[in-house]
């Protein structure tokens, strides 16, 4: 008789045990949640603010208190910023370094991460390893000398300090596209071989159609890159006309007037494509960054 | 046999082939570079006249002279409370975002990430604003809870706070790191952990932190070395003010290359960036080595 007693107490105690824990697992969930919550509002702010000063009045930027919204959103500012700020001009000239670099950067490092994927040769790990360690030279040190390199050759205030060096391979590219091209099969290769391709076959028809999606994520990098791009204009765009979107609003930013309500809506035109693509493309941008991280 | 050996001479041949814009890249914007830096260090050179070679008066100049040392510090105090608190953050948030019991996670993840997709000048325009001290955004959430903020970028004091809260904002890359790297730690882990009556906390210090040190450390050497190149954000917010307070080490090496030209003194500044780096890098092989073994 005394055994099933005891057997539920203890049943009981384990119940009551089991549900004070989800109890608390519920309010740590909750805490969880809220935080996180308040950190993405935090996070969102800037984005709202961005769009909020595009549209407000020069004078309600300066007003104290801050306005949250302007009273009369000034959509007009848009229009403002073809006419006051030379924007078809400045969008033209960031294509013409974007397209290049786009097409040097997919180019060049596909044929490359080739040559130390799908190729067995000696000492192959070796020289990577040269690869990995360029990836981690300073910008800093090499831009002095190429500079005057560039100068010599007369290319400052010219695209092609911006967009050759791209047809040259990039080490983070290599190493991205490398470790994707090593998991596809050679076995694609051998009878690709057998049937009498020739090594550039392989690679243009067999390889590069499997290694679509990483070539995507290379793309979109280099177009972020290219379009975000602000120190390398800076050093090389000295004509007004050349500049990018990025180096003429900064230049305009250091003017007496800079007329910050159409530079905000500079900021929202310049943002605006780069966030569509982003949503268009996650599982590109997420695939490459993680693949950046996760070298072990 | 002699096919085989044609076998692997032809591979060799195509892998060259394959390589070769990587190997005229490295030795023409790498290696020339690095070569001509240090030749360039040892130089007076104001691209207007020839280089002149003074021996290592450029370095000895640079341990003379006050900015060399600002700049020095400003850097490392960024690569330090910087650094370690972008690393708290994005790990926080990362543990947060990786809880398969909260819904809606994957909307959230987004808007973490948006901020690393903004151009630097937008950044730099935008924070302007945001940080202004009478009629900015935080210093108006900060009055709400009746806390008057300080003057951020215009205030010696808090300029280089200012830029630690942009570092946070823009911490999203690190956090997707983190993410994939949680998403790597065997779900059964925590299940005996909880079994054994383990809270969230106690699985974090436990479980979480040590098995993501491998991680952690790649996201802090690429953090310190990107703190130690940063300066688009200052030179278009503060141009170094006030008081110098945000001259970093890399705003004071371009300043001294294109806007004072002395090229030689920017490129013994360079070289020293470059040791500086190697030494980073090669602490935190060694750390890494050492968690390796634990592991």
């Amino acid at each position: 008789m005394s055994i099933p007693s005891i057997e539920r107490k203890r049943d009981y105690q384990l119940a009551s045990a089991h549900q004070r824990q989800s109890f608390k697992n519920g309010i740590q969930l909750t805490a969880q949640y809220i935080l996180l919550l308040i950190f993405a509002v935090c996070f969102l702010i800037p984005f709202f603010w961005l769009v909020s000063e595009s549209l407000k009045k020069p004078s309600e930027l300066f007003e104290v208190p801050m306005l949250w919204w302007p009273k009369s959103p000034q959509w007009s500012n848009f229009t403002l910023m073809f006419s006051s700020f030379p924007f078809l001009l400045y969008l033209k000239n960031t294509m013409m370094l974007v397209i290049p670099t786009m097409i040097g950067s997919i180019v060049s490092n596909a044929l490359v991460a080739y040559g130390f994927s799908r190729l067995e040769w000696k000492y192959r790990e070796q020289v990577f390893v040269i690869v990995l360690i360029t990836m981690i030279l300073p910008f800093q040190v090499t831009m002095i000398p190429l500079f005057l390199l560039f100068k010599e050759l007369h290319w400052v205030n010219t695209y092609l300090p911006l967009t050759v060096p791209h047809f040259f391979g990039n080490p983070f590219f290599i190493f991205l596209l490398r470790q994707f091209l090593l998991g596809i099969p050679k076995e694609l290769s051998f009878s690709a071989r057998i049937d009498g391709a020739n090594e550039f076959q392989i690679f243009y028809r067999i390889v590069m159609p499997l290694a679509k999606p990483v070539l995507t994520t290379v793309a979109i990098f280099a177009f972020l890159h290219t379009w975000n791009d602000f120190i390398g204009p800076l050093i090389y765009l000295s004509d007004n006309h050349m500049y990018t979107l990025s180096l003429g609003a900064q230049q305009i930013m250091g003017t007496l007037d800079p007329k910050w309500n159409i530079l905000m809506a500079l900021g929202v035109t310049m943002t605006l494509p780069v966030l569509v693509l982003f949503f268009i493309m996650q599982k590109y941008f997420i695939q490459g960054i993680t693949m950046s991280g996760m070298k072990g | 046999m002699n096919k085989r050996l044609n076998i692997k001479q032809r591979d060799l041949r195509n892998a060259m082939l394959f390589i070769s814009p990587w190997i005229v890249g490295t030795l023409v914007f790498k290696l020339y570079p690095i070569l001509a830096s240090f030749y360039y260090s040892l130089t007076d050179y104001s691209v207007v006249n020839p280089p002149v070679y003074v021996g290592l008066d450029n370095y000895a100049s640079l341990f003379h002279d006050p900015l060399f040392y600002q700049s020095l510090a400003n850097t490392l105090y960024m690569g330090v409370f910087g650094t370690a608190l972008t690393t708290a953050f994005a790990i926080l948030i990362a543990v947060l975002l990786n809880n398969r019991k909260l819904k809606g996670l994957s909307f959230l993840r987004v808007v973490f990430f948006l901020p690393t997709l903004v151009p630097v000048v937008i950044i730099g325009i935008l924070w302007i604003w945001l940080l202004q001290a009478d009629n900015g955004v935080i210093n108006t959430l900060l009055s709400y809870i009746g806390i008057d903020g300080p003057a951020w970028l215009a205030d010696p004091s808090w300029a280089k706070p200012s830029f630690i809260l942009m570092m946070l904002w823009s911490s999203g890359g690190a956090m997707i790191i983190y993410i994939a790297g949680l998403q790597e730690i065997p779900e059964s882990l925590y299940e005996s952990a909880a079994i054994d009556g383990a809270g969230f906390l106690r699985q974090t210090l436990s479980i979480t932190l040590p098995l993501l040190s491998p991680v952690i450390l790649f996201n802090v050497v690429t953090l310190v070395i990107n703190v130690f190149q940063w300066f688009a954000e200052p030179l278009i917010m503060t141009s170094g003010g006030p008081d110098n307070a945000t001259l970093f080490y890399s705003l004071n090496l371009f300043r001294n290359a294109f806007q004072y030209f002395k090229m030689g003194y920017a490129s013994a500044m360079a070289w020293i960036l470059l040791l500086i780096a190697m030494v980073i890098i090669l602490i935190l092989f060694k750390l890494n080595k050492k968690f390796g073994h634990i592991e």
